[in-house]
């Protein structure tokens, strides 16, 4: 059987290998392999809890406040910290925004050109694009003369004879569908949405100093001060500003990407039916509504679906999570073929693939610095999918109303949102009940700054004497690719050890003791190719899921239990 | 180069589009692009006069092709350049220059991405620039990198080792960085320490700043060289001053006012940070002066103290991040109780200054030549 292998995977974050076999035109198996590993759990073995959020926030720069939650979060649960209400609110504005803002760069500027051939709009009537455009939204960047000009910008681009980091690229492939006035309009918005992103997180800049990798948070708060009338706290100006970019996050969201993702969807309708994947999805429910760390208390809520049946959402118990490493790089000491609890869990890296330069890895063995974590030893899918499906599910009023208003624009049923198009259009559902829910929490951090609530940190614990000799936690988030969990084990105010069980880990497992594939393995499974040469319907699905390697690969170490630390002096 | 206005420039083998008349076609003005040089010679420390002459450099560059490649990396500064302060600077370095690789931003995938970075190094041989992110593993003969089933080793050597130069962005590529710190468990390195042979400079940061990479890049097309750099290889226009010296809350520190607890009264008034654990006293960037993200803030500006991202094996000689800097020169009046509480971290400080020190730390937890060949038995 032909084998076919894509690596690098671009347009993702990270180092990604997919190996497939065909027959018939179609994907008849798939194994996905990441590629690079750093180890820094064993890195941050020994070190003052507190500092863990830096070195976690590296796992990656894409989501790059994820594992800075879930690691503050993480260190709070073990140590029984509560942080003030109003950091809990910053915390969500800091989430939510870093969800929409990364949602939109996914779909522009990962995913689009899977779906939207650049090349084409060069062939586009501008005036034809303008009236598409205004058939499907008010946005007031519309008119012939624009996009004669983003036209004009793209043949100048392609008369210079060098296209830049659009070379070499699919295009013309038949798999694209778009007419090529939709092509010039979509392309013409990836350009919009490239100065969009950067301008709307300057709200993290503003609640944290910058971004990528906002310096601001803190086991029990947030380091933003706060003060209506001081210059160098959140004063009523930056509050004003942050307003301002929400509302500019929200219209962009509303006229622009929800209606570009119904009008491309429209033309690939076929793909409600291809990319399924495990068909079990897992949300650890996100934005607290209040401080008290309670679950009914999300906003999105918790849960699982198993077998696409959204008749029944089933609770989450962590103590249910394991991972497998029998074709991961790594050994267990009591041998492979059992899954591990995160607490109990143990790993030391041991390559056994080929020596690079390599052609193919042996698959039917080890084949990823991926491990395999499982629920139940069920294989799950986390994302935008799973927190629709499970918020869905639940019954949550503003996801119901935008997943049905979608399923109803595209005329189609809940079943193809289990699918490749499914995972794409549960991102902009998300992206929209975010943005309208933002402002709310902005508001009601407003209301207690004016009520004389400029509390920012809990500090009752700060100083590491106030802690237990002994301790362990754990933090959930529903960061944008999905379910995040961080597990902790504290012994003498230091990391005894620190464990992660990503997004991309869940859904670039490789397979696990039982032979059973990951979610994008799965999910490749019957992918037709039209041209195995240019694999573009692989990437769709892929990209559907939008990988994020770095933060996939992690490594945890049990075996030496002695604080390893090497001194400066 | 003695063009005549008005002459047809666009040409698909010699490229010598002006940047003026690119930014014509995407609807900037020349009086804007005026600004974009004014604010750079800002940026490199050259007095506002070079502004014309850097002008001039642009509209008459041909444009140079770029290679950014990705080891072990986290994206950070892929997403830092996407958030370059001024909008038109974006696009004017993807513009400007030719991105031709970038794995995070391509349009192609697997082979035929592979083979643009291969076209590159065999037909621009000298002639490229090539940006790195992220460390380079040298364990185990380079397992903990594979890219297209070669290790990031064995890329750097040949991209790196044929480019013009190779610009290292972030603290992963300049000096390992995060992957590098202790226990180093894959033996990372930055570029210069993998390929010694490479001409390197460095851009450290957790990310860098966006600003001085393009003003990097804006220094090259002007002067056709590599602006001067410290013995880290850090160019003085982004690295020559401490934070501590140009921070806006110094005026605090020679006071004597502190942030003694988070939220506290100091900490709302925008007091120094120094007993938070701020380590501005032992960092060398530009942080409080160019800000991020279109000059909107800055850690030590948003209440968080610095955390020293630029300096070599910050990750560990700056931690414990919230324990203070002993013996910054200086002090306040809280000088002597200071003193006496900071003697556990005497040893520390002795790293922050003496880069030798650090040198010789680096080498001690990366693997012996004898350790990596035991550790591949």
């Amino acid at each position: 059987m032909a084998k076919l292998v894509i690596d690098p995977i671009t347009r993702i974050e990270g180092h990604l290998r997919i190996e497939a076999e065909l027959s018939n035109g179609k994907v008849a198996d798939a194994w996905c392999s990441s590629t690079m590993f750093r180890g820094i759990e064993k890195i941050l073995k020994g070190r003052d809890p507190r500092d863990a959020w830096v070195f976690t926030q590296r796992f990656c720069g894409v989501c790059t406040t994820v594992h800075a939650i879930a690691s503050i979060r993480t260190v709070e649960n073990a140590l029984g910290i509560r942080a003030p209400a109003n950091a809990e609110l910053i915390r969500n504005i800091v989430i939510g925004i870093q969800n929409v803002q990364d949602h939109v760069i996914h779909f522009y500027h990962l995913h689009a050109l899977d779906w939207v051939d650049i090349t084409s709009g060069l062939k586009a009537d501008p005036a034809k694009t303008a009236a598409l455009a205004a058939s499907i939204s008010d946005w007031p960047l519309n008119s012939p003369t624009y996009f004669k000009s983003v036209q004009d910008k793209l043949k100048a681009f392609v008369g210079r004879g060098r296209l830049g980091p659009f070379a070499n690229a699919y295009w013309g492939h038949p798999a694209y569908r778009l007419p090529p006035e939709a092509n010039l309009m979509a392309t013409a918005h990836y350009l919009e949405a490239l100065e969009w992103q950067k301008d709307v997180i300057k709200i993290h800049a503003i609640l944290g100093s910058k971004n990528p990798h906002p310096q601001t948070f803190l086991v029990g708060g947030m380091a933003i001060a706060l003060d209506p009338n001081s210059q160098s706290a959140l004063n009523d100006a930056k509050i004003a500003e942050i307003r301002s970019l929400l509302a500019k996050t929200r219209e962009f969201v509303e006229k622009v990407y929800i209606p570009d993702l119904l009008a491309v969807a429209s033309f690939y309708k076929e793909w409600a039916g291809i990319g399924a994947g495990v068909g079990n999805y897992l949300s650890y429910g996100e934005f607290p509504r209040d401080n008290s760390g309670k679950r009914e208390k999300l906003w999105l809520p918790q849960g699982i679906i198993i077998g696409k049946d959204l008749t029944k959402v089933h609770p989450v118990d962590h103590k249910k999570i394991s991972e497998y490493v029998d074709h991961s790089w790594y050994d267990y000491s009591a041998g492979q073929g059992k899954g591990l609890h995160p607490w109990d869990g143990e790993t030391e890296q041991n390559y056994s693939g080929p020596k690079p330069p390599y052609e193919f890895l042996d698959t039917s063995r080890k084949y990823s610095w991926v491990k395999s974590p499982r629920y139940e030893d069920t294989p799950m899918e986390v994302g935008p999918l799973a927190r629709m499906l499970v918020a869905y599910a639940s019954g949550h009023i503003p996801v119901k109303k935008a997943v049905d208003g979608v399923l109803a624009k595209l005329n189609v049923g809940p079943d193809a949102l289990f699918s490749t198009l499914g995972r794409t259009a549960a991102r902009g559902v998300e992206t929209l009940v975010i943005a309208e829910e933002l402002p709310q929490w902005l508001d009601q951090l407003v209301s207690n700054i004016a009520g004389g609530d400029l509390s920012i940190h809990n500090g009752e614990k700060w100083d590491p004497d106030h802690w237990p000799a002994e301790a362990s936690g754990y933090g959930f988030h529903e960061a944008p690719r999905g379910a995040l969990g961080h597990w902790i084990r504290i012994r003498n105010q230091k990391i005894l050890n620190y464990q992660a069980v990503v997004p991309s880990t869940w859904n670039a497992s490789p397979r696990d003791a039982r032979g059973v594939r990951g979610p994008y393995e799965e999910a490749l499974v019957g992918t037709p190719l039209a041209d195995p040469q240019k694999p573009l319907e692989i990437l769709r699905t892929v990209h559907s899921f939008d990988p994020c390697l770095a933060c996939a690969v992690h490594l945890v170490d049990l075996q030496h239990n002695e604080l390893v630390r090497i001194n400066v002096t | 180069m003695g063009r005549k206005k008005g002459e047809t420039r666009i040409n698909s083998k010699e490229e010598y589009v002006g940047i003026s008349e690119i930014l014509e076609q995407k609807g900037i003005s020349r009086r804007d692009f005026m600004k974009f040089c004014t604010a750079m010679s800002a940026a490199l420390s050259l007095p506002a006069t070079f502004a014309p002459q850097i002008a001039r450099a642009l509209d008459e560059v041909k444009r140079p092709t770029l290679v950014w490649l990705e080891f072990q990396d986290c994206a950070g500064n892929t997403e830092a350049l996407l958030r370059s302060a001024n909008p038109t600077v974006a696009e004017l370095v993807l513009d400007v220059l030719s991105v031709d690789y970038h794995e995070t931003i391509m349009a192609a995938a697997g082979h035929q991405a592979e083979d643009i970075l291969a076209k590159v190094v065999k037909e621009q041989k000298g002639k490229y620039i090539a940006v790195v992110e992220g460390s380079i593993p040298l364990k185990d003969g380079g397992v903990y990198c594979c890219i297209g089933g070669r290790s990031a080793l064995d890329i750097a050597r040949e991209v790196c080792g044929n480019a013009f130069a190779t610009i290292a962005v972030g603290s992963c590529a300049a000096f390992g960085g995060i992957p590098a710190a202790a226990p180093n468990p894959t033996g990372a390195v930055g570029v210069k320490d993998a390929v010694p042979a490479a001409t390197v400079l460095n851009l450290p940061g957790c990310p860098l700043n966006a600003d001085n990479l393009t003003a990097t890049v804006v220094h090259y097309l002007t002067f056709n060289k590599l602006p001067a750099v410290d013995s880290l290889g850090r160019p003085l226009f982004a690295y020559g001053k401490r934070i501590h010296d140009a921070c806006e809350r110094r005026p605090h520190f020679d006071a004597g006012q502190y942030v003694e607890a988070w939220g506290d009264a100091g900490h709302r008034n925008g007091f120094c940070l120094y007993k938070m654990g701020c380590k501005g006293p032992a960092t060398w960037h530009n942080c409080p002066i160019q800000r991020y993200n279109e000059n909107t803030s800055w850690p030590v500006g948003a209440g968080h103290g610095c955390v020293g991202c630029s300096e070599p094996v910050f990750w560990d000689s700056m931690t414990p991040f919230y324990k203070r800097l002993p013996h910054v020169p200086g002090f306040g009046i809280e000088y002597t109780a200071d003193k006496l509480g900071a003697g556990l971290f005497v040893g520390a400080a002795a790293a922050f200054f003496a880069h030798g020190v650090v040198k010789a730390f680096r080498h001690e937890i990366e693997p012996s030549e004898q350790e990596r060949k035991e550790g591949e038995k």
